[in-house]
């Protein structure tokens, strides 16, 4: 349970990470953020690699900063514990706080970061299925400059993005969230991945929604998470939902109508028929959160 | 440019104490402890980041030492269950444990201490519910857990008791 050897670089600056992305033999190279993805894979040697360049010191990719817009800046070196308990993202984006809250146990998150988690893109990750459902940006910066891509074009399939080898995701734009959100899990024990979870979302600037606020008038956003490769809009309950008023009624319809999106895998944690079911149950759940949020405008 | 290094030079404190090595990239913090320190209370267990045997506190915040390399930890201060043992005797916390037969093996008793220690420097009062989250990450083949959860439970009655006395 040792990584194979490589070479380690300590980078001063995001240019100066990027040069030792792209320089590295044969392009063999990995950004160390918080590591607890990676290193899990590196010491069972599922992973080898020339270089390690670690980005923690790099101030550039720190920081919660609130846009004028109503929204978010988060950079890529944000601890899950600093997402859960920041101000400003239980403010403007409680559905990430709550999100955070469900990734792994106190250890994991104190180091995991968010854009290590995206990166990584696990299909049954918490923070990817959130972002997603919230129509955040994802930027990154490489040889080639600077870039951003939506959540819903960054996740490609298992453990696969639109990142490129020699690119570093430095931040994630984050709109402001309107009132009426879910987020739901079931794993075997807490911080176990979870076999099936729910992200819901109103997407659109709260203060052009109508009131009182319904469902397709903003879009609403409905993600499943270990249902497939990556994280998926689960496009049955979303067409469901648009125009609809949330209440029990039509949480009901839509986790009915989320199984058929569902791709989940069956291992030895779970059959695929039995997560597919779990979508649909977690999916009205979620439904439920986000009306009950509504009703009493609690965000 | 900083170049990739095979032998990188780390310092960092341990416990209090500044030290200052050169190691292998791939050594873990865990390793590292062990085998370089002769911290020998950090205990490894999976060394994928399951088991939580290995927590120790970098700058007061619990972290699996399995999942951190020494060379990453320039400037950090690293706190291991040595760290958080007086020089004679118990710390209270590690009393109650004793006190409550929290621990049969001992092996996952020094991650336990630890993350117990994050999660009495950040709430005064845990509810039960609290406390068992706290040690969700550190597995124990032996106790079932309820005696631990009784001595984290004594260890905050007591310490709330002797903050009214």
């Amino acid at each position: 349970m040792k990584p194979a050897p490589f070479r380690y670089a300590r980078a001063g600056s995001l240019a100066e990470a990027t040069a030792l992305l792209a320089e590295a033999p044969g392009g063999d190279a990995k950004v160390l953020a918080g590591g607890q993805s990676l290193v899990p894979m590196l010491n069972m040697r599922l992973v080898r690699l020339a270089v390690l360049v670690d980005v923690n010191g790099l101030r550039e990719l720190t920081g919660i900063t609130p846009t004028p817009e109503g929204g978010l800046r988060i950079g890529a070196l944000t601890r899950h514990a600093e997402l859960a308990a920041s101000p400003a993202v239980i403010e403007r984006a409680p559905l990430l706080a709550e999100a955070a809250r469900h990734v792994g146990h106190a250890a994991i998150r104190n180091q995991g970061t968010l854009g290590g988690s995206l990166a990584h893109a696990d299909p049954a990750a918490e923070l990817p299925a959130a972002l997603l459902a919230l129509d955040a940006r994802v930027r990154m910066t490489g040889p080639r400059g600077a870039r951003e891509v939506a959540a819903d074009a960054f996740f490609h399939g298992l453990l696969a993005t639109a990142l490129e080898p020699d690119e570093i995701l430095t931040a994630v734009d984050v709109p402001a969230q309107p009132a009426g959100w879910g987020f739901v899990e079931i794993a075997r024990r807490p911080g176990d991945f979870a076999l099936a979870g729910v992200a819901v979302a109103r997407v659109g600037h709260p203060l052009t929604l109508p009131s009182p606020p319904r469902g397709g008038e903003g879009e609403v956003r409905v993600v499943g998470f270990g249902v497939g490769d990556r994280p998926l809009r689960l496009a049955g309950a979303e067409r469901l939902l648009a125009g609809a008023t949330l209440d029990a009624e039509t949480a009901a319809r839509a986790g009915a109508a989320a199984g058929p999106d569902c791709a989940p895998p069956s291992d030895v944690h779970g059959s695929a028929e039995y997560r597919r079911h779990l979508a649909t149950v977690l999916v009205e759940r979620a439904v439920l959160q986000a009306a009950t949020r509504l009703a009493g405008r609690r965000r | 440019m900083t170049t990739p290094s095979e032998r990188p030079t780390v310092r960092l404190t341990v416990n209090g104490r500044p030290v200052e090595h050169v190691v292998d990239p791939r050594r873990s913090l865990s390793d590292f402890l062990r085998e370089e320190l002769g911290l020998t209370g950090t205990h490894v267990g999976c060394e994928h980041g399951v088991c939580g045997a290995c927590t120790v506190l970098v700058d007061g915040r619990s972290a699996r030492s399995c999942l951190l390399f020494a060379a990453q930890l320039e400037g950090r201060a690293v706190t291991t269950i040595e760290g958080l043992t007086p020089a004679e005797g118990l710390s209270p916390l590690q009393d109650s444990f004793r006190v409550c037969h929290a621990m049969q093996c001992g092996f996952c008793t020094p991650g336990m201490i630890v993350s117990v220690t994050e999660l009495l420097a950040q709430e005064s009062a845990p509810s039960t519910e609290i406390i068992r989250e706290a040690i969700s990450g550190n597995l124990c083949m032996c106790t079932g857990y309820v005696n631990i959860v009784r001595a984290v439970e004594q260890a905050v009655a007591a310490r709330t008791a002797g903050a009214r006395a």
